[in-house]
């Protein structure tokens, strides 16, 4: 493996990913402010006037028009990244189909902030969970260091696949929390990421083409057919770009998920997110001093959605509590345990499993809200049904 | 650069056109407009369109209409979409990655709905971002692709399917409102109103807007044969009429000053131009409502005529 230099930074998750950004110089850069990631683009913005980069800054008038202006952007071949939070990723969210469909590669940082109402500005994924069927790969980062690593890879994870990405930190947790993290030199970055590849170019004005037709019942379910095709694909694409990233940095990223504690496991949890830190430390509490087996799944890149590889790390477990940081007001709790349910439902082994829902709206998340989890689970393996699919943990009912 | 329309005949030679075979309405005057404007000019094109009758006619799959390079996005987004175009065009010729000396221009097409209201907002950002394109409304005065419904820029008492006539209600009660004047406010590089009868005019403004250096919009007015409910054959000789009653007038914006291109000498009554069309069929015998509308087109005609005169245009 070939080691590159690496320099030691302190930083916060939002100075990281501006900084990433920097290192990758794209060409395009169309965004706009929101908190928590409002710094991306102030940060970004200051690299712009002293010259660091010769990115084109698009200083759009709304998240609309920022995501309307990657799509053009990106159809003419240039490499794009934007970032957003929240209220901002819901108002693209016309176009973020329309950039998957499309197969362009934009990367997107996002800083998960939940939605109105009532209007907040703090952590949950409820902003990135209702745009998870927009046909996005999604990663969800747990450290600052991983955030950093994230853009980095997910640029030439989009570029290879032809789809577009969302890489996310939990906001004001990893946004706005110093770190000290390893970083690539400029240039190795540059040189890892090399030319994007466009599969058709709005500037290739001696073979025009027409982008966006027209698309009636005679063609449209083939053409969606092959998008979801590309989605089946990216699995490979996805694999492929952290393997080159590891080669070439010398430093391994977890892919789809990050498994902890987990091969005897008789309880687990599955969390996303910089939760995962806090919960790691509870299973090595009820590991090392109760004796407990328990273990942690942290789930990284959420669409494409790993089924595979969780049915092998999960069909052995007893008691699975996947906590969802977002709630799909279906009365069944989070995204994330549905979505796992129904990978391991065709296991004839597979766990008891129960949805809770944590941290809404920027709620601490403690190592008591883990415990809590823990013990419901084992409450139900007393024997316990519990009246819902879904507990809440943290908040006063 | 440009080609040079002087006759009839250079006209009828331009082909940089829509393909035959889009599903445009019988009379409909887009694929004219389209035409002249792709032909006021050699240099290679990238066309943005918003969603609407245009995008909708010219290009079902596997057909396409257009013979230049062209995007699609969303229906309120055309300008958005044609920045992040122009910006990538911007950023790769800087890094080298497209020649220094490729020129490619810029075009938006949209229609009113796109314009005056779902996508005022994108088309202000890009126009105050100072993005090098060319914005052409085509201006049919509703929402024609989804079966005629206002718009802001429908006129006054013009009935449609969400503001119909009806027997207490005289179709739409709102004027509308003056989008070039809205542009003008973000003192673009250029901006017109245009008429496709009108067609040496429409090469030369689109020319133009075209070599200004900064955004340029050009307002054209598109009647809508079953929109405004005419026989198809009076399409063009509406946009004549339009510009000889002074409701449509032809002018032009540079430099902070007006020019008012057209000035018909004995201006025709509105009822003439309104008379064709089903639209105001409830009005006209109306003369009171009819008098209004006169009324109101003095009133807009005589402030373009004191703008042009307290700030002439300066080329
Ligand atoms: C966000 C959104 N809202 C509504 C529509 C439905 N829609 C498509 S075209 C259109 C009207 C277009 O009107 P206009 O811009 O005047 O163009 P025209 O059809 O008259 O050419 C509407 C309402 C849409 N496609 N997208």
């Amino acid at each position: 493996m070939a080691k590159r230099k690496t320099t030691r930074m302190a930083l916060t998750g939002n100075e990281a990913m501006a900084f990433a950004m920097k290192q990758i110089n794209p060409d395009v850069v169309a965004a706009y402010p929101i908190t928590p990631a409002t710094q991306i683009v102030e940060l970004f913005s200051k690299y712009v006037a002293d010259g660091e980069v010769d990115t084109e800054f698009v200083p759009v008038e709304s998240e609309h028009s920022a995501m309307s202006a990657c799509v053009g952007a990106s159809a003419a071949g240039a490499r794009v990244m934007t970032g957003t939070a929240s209220q901002g990723l819901a108002l693209m969210h016309e176009i973020l189909y329309i950039a998957s469909a499309l197969r362009l590669p934009i990367t997107m940082c996002v800083v998960n902030r939940t939605l109105s109402a009532p209007i907040n500005i703090h952590c949950d994924h409820s902003d990135t969970m209702g745009s998870r069927d927009a046909g996005w790969i999604q990663i969800y980062t747990e450290n600052v260091q991983e955030a950093y690593a994230s853009t980095i890879v997910g640029v030439k994870t989009a570029e290879k696949a032809n789809l577009p990405v969302m890489v996310t930190t939990d906001g004001f947790v990893l946004s706005h929390s110093m770190e000290s993290l390893d970083v690539f030199d400029d240039q190795d970055v540059r040189e890892f990421l090399g030319q994007r590849k466009p599969l058709y170019n709005v500037l290739d004005v001696d073979n025009p083409i027409t982008v966006g037709p027209l698309d009636l019942q005679d063609y449209f379910f083939e053409h969606k057919r092959g998008q979801i095709e590309a989605i089946f694909e990216a699995k490979k694409h996805i694999y492929d770009a952290h393997r080159e990233f590891a080669e070439f940095f010398g430093i391994e990223l977890p892919v789809f998920m990050e498994p902890y504690r987990l091969d005897d496991a008789e309880y687990a949890i599955v969390v996303l997110g910089s939760s995962a830190g806090t919960g790691k430390e509870v299973i090595d509490n009820l590991r090392d001093e109760k004796g407990m087996k328990v273990g942690l799944l942290r789930l990284r890149i959420f669409r494409p959605f790993p089924y595979e590889e969780l049915q092998q790390v999960l069909g052995k477990v007893k008691y699975l509590a996947v906590m969802d940081r977002a709630d799909s007001l279906n009365t069944m709790g989070g995204p994330v345990a549905t979505e796992i349910a129904r990978a391991l439902y065709h296991l004839s082994e597979r766990p008891i499993i129960h949805s809770f829902v944590y941290g809404l709206g920027g709620r601490d998340v403690p190592p008591e809200n883990f415990y809590e989890v823990i013990e419901k689970m084992q409450w139900i393996a007393a024997g316990n049904t519990p009246d819902r699919m879904v507990t809440y943990v943290g908040v006063r009912e | 650069m440009a080609q040079k329309a002087k006759t009839l005949r250079d006209l009828a030679r331009m082909k940089r056109a829509l393909a035959p075979g889009h599903r445009a309405c019988a009379g409909c005057p887009f694929p004219v407009i389209v035409k002249l404007v792709m032909s006021a000019t050699d240099y290679p094109l990238v066309v943005a369109n918003a969603t609407g009758c245009m995008e909708v006619t010219t290009t079902i799959f596997p057909y396409t209409a257009w013979p230049v390079n062209w995007i699609h996005n969303a229906f309120e987004n055309a300008a958005a979409t044609i920045s992040g175009v122009e910006a990538a065009y911007k950023a790769l010729k800087r890094k080298g990655k497209i020649p220094a000396d490729k020129e490619i221009k810029f075009v938006a097409f949209g229609g009113d709905g796109g314009t005056y209201d779902i996508g005022l907002q994108a088309l202000s950002g890009a126009l105050e971002r100072g993005h090098n394109f060319l914005y052409i409304l085509y201006n049919n005065e509703g929402y024609m692709n989804t079966g005629i419904q206002r718009s802001s820029a429908t006129p006054k008492y013009a009935s449609t399917t969400t503001s119909p006539a009806g027997k207490v209600i005289p179709g739409k009660l709102q004027w509308r409102k003056e989008i070039t004047d809205i542009i003008i406010a973000h003192n673009p590089a250029y901006a017109a109103q245009a008429s496709p009868a009108f067609w040496s005019d429409l090469i030369r403004k689109v020319q133009k807007a075209l070599e200004a250096d900064g955004p340029s919009f050009i307002n054209v007015i598109s009647p809508c044969q079953p929109g405004w409910n005419y026989p198809p054959d009076l399409s063009i000789e509406l946009t004549k009429l339009a510009v000889e009653t002074k409701y449509w007038p032809l002018y032009e914006y540079k430099n902070g000053g007006w020019k008012v291109n057209y000035k018909p000498r004995k201006p025709i009554p509105i009822i003439e131009f309104l008379k064709p069309q089903r639209r105001y069929k409830h009005i006209l015998n109306r003369p009171e409502l009819i008098e209004e509308i006169q009324q109101e087109i003095e009133r807009r005609w005589e402030r373009l005529l004191k703008l042009e005169e307290a700030f002439p245009l300066k080329e």
